[in-house]
């Protein structure tokens, strides 16, 4: 890992001595050693003092991109096999300027969850060393070694692909673990087989844990609208906290079918919620959903395709005709 | 028709498309095919004007059941519009659906504007139906007392 | 604040029977906003509008809610009574309390407590109407008509009698379409050349059409009085302002192999030709696919005979783009395919032809001169027999499950001329039903059958085959209830009819539908006949349905009409309940253009103060008003809420929502 860390500063600062770009898009310590976050970089010694590269950079930087479009010059981002379908779902928005963007595609082994790495008894963590499916953890208590498939992040563990779908060019040392993404749909379809009922349950615990914080809004690339609906007085739905019962659903409802076909499953939403809900469930039963009824979608695999929703056949299903009824 | 329960009436409010299933309203009016008090219809130009937010706030305020009708896949008014309306409502009750929401609260029908049995026997049966489900408490209140 | 009137209609008994009128009216004159509320035995009548207008000029009412009957019905009548009394005619809203309330419902109780609902409801809704001002635009007064077929010259020489230019594009090199090739028209008998060729040759001369013949419309762009369209001029290789028509080119041409369109592929044709006798223009063509010239560069005979220089080989597509107000579809049908139909050997055997074929074959001018001979060995036919309904009313799927309507008539035509002109034949008509509504039309077919002694056979055919140079028809008599076969010498069948297949790529230029038959369809089956629901673009002749000539020309004539109708305006009013894009919300995702069937929305950059001197340029939604026609597809694609519908905001339809749920 730091070598690949090494090799994007490398980089990173080769592109901005040569004027290909003025600015760099990448991820700077925060207060912890695993709150890796987002942050811009203008010059090699900023690059050289503060970029940070390790398995606790999960963050999705595309939707950066948005904001940075309002400045001028050519910007460096450093994206991941799945944010490169974010980066493409956002320049068929025009969300993103692509002529404005220099994109490294770089190597990803699936990044990690601390609250996964808490779970299994570790804390204070200030290092990591990785030697493929061993992860050895450095924490002011000493080190442990833990099994890298059980300390990732869930959207790490149902990666859905690692091909990188825009870079400019990549950086990739190590060869990257084969990704099924088929297998993400399997919780969603337990879900499905469940009694309305119990569904109702399951829902009602995780939906009622939501404190309408809009980290999941907030994070979302899919989510770049510059005055969202819930805050538009004018949209009959806006509402700054769940004042009712209903509203945390209905919030949870709206967004997600805002973004149906729109949402590449980056499994951001999940990795911020500060209450752990599983808000990928959602958006992948619209995933799941729409491609079982309208053929194979994935959102951000190209940028020319036409969404799910606006297009139609003549013989497409009628709605509710493949549910069943009954508690 | 079937006997309605007297004490609980059900609350349906119905999305019509202006141009087929509100005439088949007004035909079923004009017809003197009655169907119950309490289905409330809502004009809008074409069913591709429904908002699910509509659908939404309609149970959020007590609807205990929701309908959109509109005209019969390719006789739409503007041509295409029912076509997204099928797509955005088969998405959003499989969603309501997956989220424990009796899919018996929710439903599309076509009706043309020459439907007016239709639209009467379609507010009676769904009107039959949501009085055996009782009134809709899962969408009304999810944070529920415990 | 609104000063809100509420008016409750009696609808004589028809609403009063079973809601109490009067406890409508006074529960909705206590509801926030209004100010004014009464009821009438008759709302929409001279006096009710009276005590509407009134009410809103003394009572300073700024809108009003009318409980009556289906806003279907007079909802345009009291918006004029508003406008009359100088309210703005979106400050109206109708409960319909008739067709929703008192005629379904029994129960006075019940039926009161939901008509007051619903007025709560239009109140509700009214309480966050604006005012809206139908936006006007200006009319190009020029029509285009596409396809010179018999509706197209109709409709053409009618725009033009008006005074209005109008452009012919047609895509074959001369205007004429299918009814130049008939021979005679039922039911009077009259040489369809001599009855068409003076109107082609009117559309020639008057000067305000313009012909332009092998052409065909590219592309399009505008809206209902304001179209721009490209058209291609194929290369014709002759110079249209040079050529005489004169046939010089025709006569020495060396390539004699192509096959003649004109004769159904009857006989050939030279390289250079014009298609017939009175085409118009009355110019040659040089059909690239057979001149020894343009394909391999040797010959030239028909340039070095040319006395007006009109032969130039570089000739090359040419491209003009023209403004219009109008557009008419006028791209007429064809025969359908038969290759479904093996049993009747139409692709085996020579001497089974369609009715178009023989149309030909009895021509003067066709490749028989006239005098019906086999195809296959020129001799004179003694049986000759008609099927009918070849692929049409086929609901198997190999055919066209409509009728294609004209196929008995010619049929009956064809078997009387046959039988007047050869006497000595035999002719057999096998057919489902005889179909013959229309002035004459009957009498005709009876003059057939008792005049000429047609033999009109009820049942279909299962085969047709070939013994010893005779075609053998098998099929069955139905109401004699026995199988028959006739050996016949020549067989034959009328193919269903299709629309011309390029209808389909105009009609996605225009953004017009288009049927499964793909027919277009028309704006309302019986009200809107020859409007497509397209606004601006027009239907004339088989493009919206199978129809013969006299009902042809009648349909071009009423297209006519609504295009000159249209024409005469000098200003189009819009609908004003369209989509309205909030600039400061739009994020200009591209999502509500692809969903609108009208392409109403387009996107510009727009430039934006961002506060402290500082701009930026965003990209931001655009709805054109005029071509937008109010269906709020958009509005819910929308991700961001940026885009609204007058009339129908998601505010007032939120609010009716909270309304009717109140309990």
């Amino acid at each position: 890992m730091q070598r690949i860390e090494n090799l994007m500063k490398a980089k990173a600062i080769e592109l901005l001595e040569n004027g290909t770009v003025n600015r760099v898009l990448g991820w700077t310590a925060g207060d912890f050693y695993y709150d890796n976050t987002p942050a811009i970089f203008n010059s090699k010694e900023e690059i050289e003092k503060s970029f940070v590269y390790n398995s606790f950079c999960g963050a999705n930087l595309s939707k950066y991109l948005v904001k940075e479009r309002k400045n001028e010059g050519k910007i460096l981002v450093f994206l991941k096999p799945c944010d490169t379908y974010s980066f493409n779902q956002l320049v068929k928005e025009h969300r993103v300027n692509k002529d404005n963007i220099y994109i490294v595609g770089i190597e990803c082994q699936g990044h990690l969850s601390i609250e996964a790495i808490k779970a299994k008894g570790i804390d204070g963590v200030v290092g990591l060393e990785e030697n493929g499916e061993e992860v050895t953890v450095k924490s002011i208590y000493g080190d442990k070694t833990v099994v890298r498939g059980e300390v990732m992040l869930e959207k790490c563990l149902s990666c859905k692909s690692k091909k990188h779908v825009a870079y400019d060019e990549l950086i990739i040392v190590n060869e990257m673990p084969e990704a099924d993404s088929m297998k993400r749909f399997s919780k969603v379809a337990e879900l499905e087989a469940m009694t309305a009922d119990e569904r109702f349950a399951f829902w009602k615990s995780e939906l009622s844990k939501c404190i309408r914080c809009n980290a999941c809004r907030n994070v979302c690339p899919a989510c770049t609208c510059t005055k969202c609906v819930f805050d538009n007085p004018e949209s009959g739905v806006d509402a700054k906290a769940n004042a009712d019962k209903f509203e945390e659903k209905l919030f949870h409802i709206i967004r997600s079918f805002h973004v149906t076909g729109r949402c590449t499953d980056c499994g951001e939403c999940s990795r911020v919620c500060p209450q752990n809900i599983p808000l990928h469930l959602i958006n992948r039963k619209y995933i799941k959903d729409i491609n079982e009824f309208y053929g194979e979608y994935q959102a951000g695999a190209d940028t020319e395709s036409k969404a799910p929703l606006t297009a139609f056949t003549t013989s497409d299903i009628e709605p509710g005709s493949n549910l069943k009824e009954g508690k | 028709m079937q006997e309605i329960n007297k004490e609980y009436q059900p609350l349906i409010v119905a999305f019509c498309c202006n141009w087929c299933s509100y005439a088949g309203a007004d035909l079923a009016g004009s017809s003197r095919l009655s169907y119950p008090a309490n289905v409330k219809i809502i004009r809008v130009p074409c069913s591709c004007r429904v908002n699910p937010m509509f659908i939404l706030k309609a149970f959020q305020r007590g609807a205990d059941g929701v309908i959109m009708c509109g005209c019969h896949p390719g006789d739409c008014h503007y041509t295409t519009g029912n076509y997204y309306a099928r797509r955005r409502m088969t998405l959003l009750f499989d969603m309501l659906d997956y989220l424990g929401i009796e899919k018996e609260r929710t439903r599309v029908e076509w009706v043309s504007a020459a439907e007016g049995v239709k639209f009467s026997n379609v507010m009676n049966e769904f009107a039959a139906k949501i009085c055996e489900l009782g009134e809709n408490k899962r969408l009304e209140d999810l944070r529920c007392k415990e | 604040m609104q000063r809100i009137g509420v008016f409750v209609c009696w609808c004589g008994s028809n609403i009063a029977a079973t809601v109490d009128v009067k406890r409508v009216a006074e529960t909705l004159g206590q509801e926030p906003g209004v100010v004014y509320s009464a009821d009438y035995q008759y709302m929409c009548s001279e006096n009710g509008q009276q005590l509407i207008k009134t009410a809103i000029k003394e009572h300073g009412l700024t809108g009003i809610v009318v409980c009556s009957c289906s806003p279907r019905m007079h909802e345009a009548t009291f918006r004029k009574t508003a406008e009359s009394a100088g309210l703005n005619p979106y400050m109206v809203e109708i409960a319909n309390i008739r067709e929703q309330v008192s005629w379904i419902h029994k129960d006075i109780e019940e039926a009161t407590v939901k008509a007051i609902i619903l007025g709560r409801t239009a109140i509700a809704k009214l309480l966050l109407n604006t005012p809206l001002t139908a936006g006007e635009t200006g009319v190009t007064k020029r029509a285009l008509v596409i396809g010179g077929g018999i509706a197209g010259i109709q409709t053409a020489l009618d725009i033009a009698e008006a005074g209005y230019e109008v452009d012919i594009v047609e895509q074959r090199p001369t205007i004429g379409g299918r009814m130049a090739q008939l021979d005679k028209t039922f039911p009077t008998l009259d040489c369809a050349a001599c009855i068409l060729t003076p109107k082609m040759v009117d559309c020639a001369q008057n000067e305000k059409i313009d012909i332009l013949s092998y052409s065909e419309v590219e592309e399009v762009k505008g809206f209902v009085g304001n179209f721009t369209v490209k058209i291609r001029k194929k290369a014709r290789y002759i110079d249209e302002k040079k050529c005489t028509g004169c046939g010089i080119c025709m006569s020495v041409c060396p390539s004699k192999k192509g096959l003649n369109e004109f004769n159904m592929n009857l006989n050939n044709r030279p390289a250079a030709y014009i298609p017939f006798a009175q085409a118009i223009p009355n110019v040659a063509v040089i059909d690239p696919e057979q001149c020894i010239k343009l394909k391999t560069g040797k010959c030239g005979l028909c340039s070095m005979k040319c006395e007006a220089k009109a032969i130039d080989y570089t000739q090359q597509d040419s491209f003009v783009e023209r403004n219009y107000g109008a557009i008419v579809v006028a791209t007429g049908f064809k025969i359908a395919d038969l290759k479904y139909f093996n049993e009747y050997g139409y692709a085996d055997n020579k001497d089974v032809i369609t009715s178009l074929e023989l149309e030909r074959l009895m021509n003067a001018a066709g490749p028989t001169k006239g005098t019906l001979l086999r195809p296959s060995d020129n001799t004179h036919p003694h049986v000759i027999t008609f099927i009918q309904c070849v692929g049409s009313r086929d609901i198997s799927g190999c055919g066209k499950p409509y009728c294609s309507k004209i196929c008995c008539m010619y049929t009956a035509k064809h078997a009387m001329l046959i039988r007047e002109k050869y006497p000595d034949t035999e002719v057999h008509v096998f057919y489902i039903d005889v179909r013959t509504p229309g002035k004459n039309y009957d009498e005709f077919y009876r003059r057939a059958v008792e005049q000429y002694d047609v033999d009109y056979i009820k049942g279909m055919v299962g085969k047709v085959y070939n013994e010893n140079g005779k075609l053998m028809v098998q099929g069955s008599d139905l109401l004699s209830n026995e199988q028959i076969t006739i050996a016949s010498d020549l067989v034959v069948l009328a193919a269903a009819i299709e629309p011309e297949p390029s209808v389909r790529k105009i009609a996605t230029l225009l953004t017009t539908s288009i049927d499964t038959n793909n027919f277009l369809t028309e704006a309302h089956a019986k009200l809107r006949p020859v409007e497509s629901p397209t606004a601006g673009i027009f239907l004339s002749g088989m493009c919206q349905g199978p129809k013969d000539i006299p009902e042809t020309v009648s349909q071009a004539s009423a297209c006519a009409a609504k295009v000159i109708g249209l024409l005469a305006k000098d200003k189009l009013k819009c609908n004003p309940c369209v989509s309205i894009s909030d600039d400061s919300m739009c994020i200009g995702c591209g999502t509500c253009a692809n969903v609108c069937p009208y392409g109403a929305i387009t996107y510009v950059d727009k430039e934006f103060r961002l506060g402290g001197g500082k701009t930026e340029v965003r990209r931001v939604a655009s709805v054109n008003e005029a071509v937008c026609q109010g269906c709020g597809a958009c509005t819910v694609a929308c991700p961001s809420g940026a885009i609204d519908l007058k009339g129908f905001t998601t505010k007032q339809i939120m609010a009716e929502v909270e309304a009717v749920c109140k309990r």
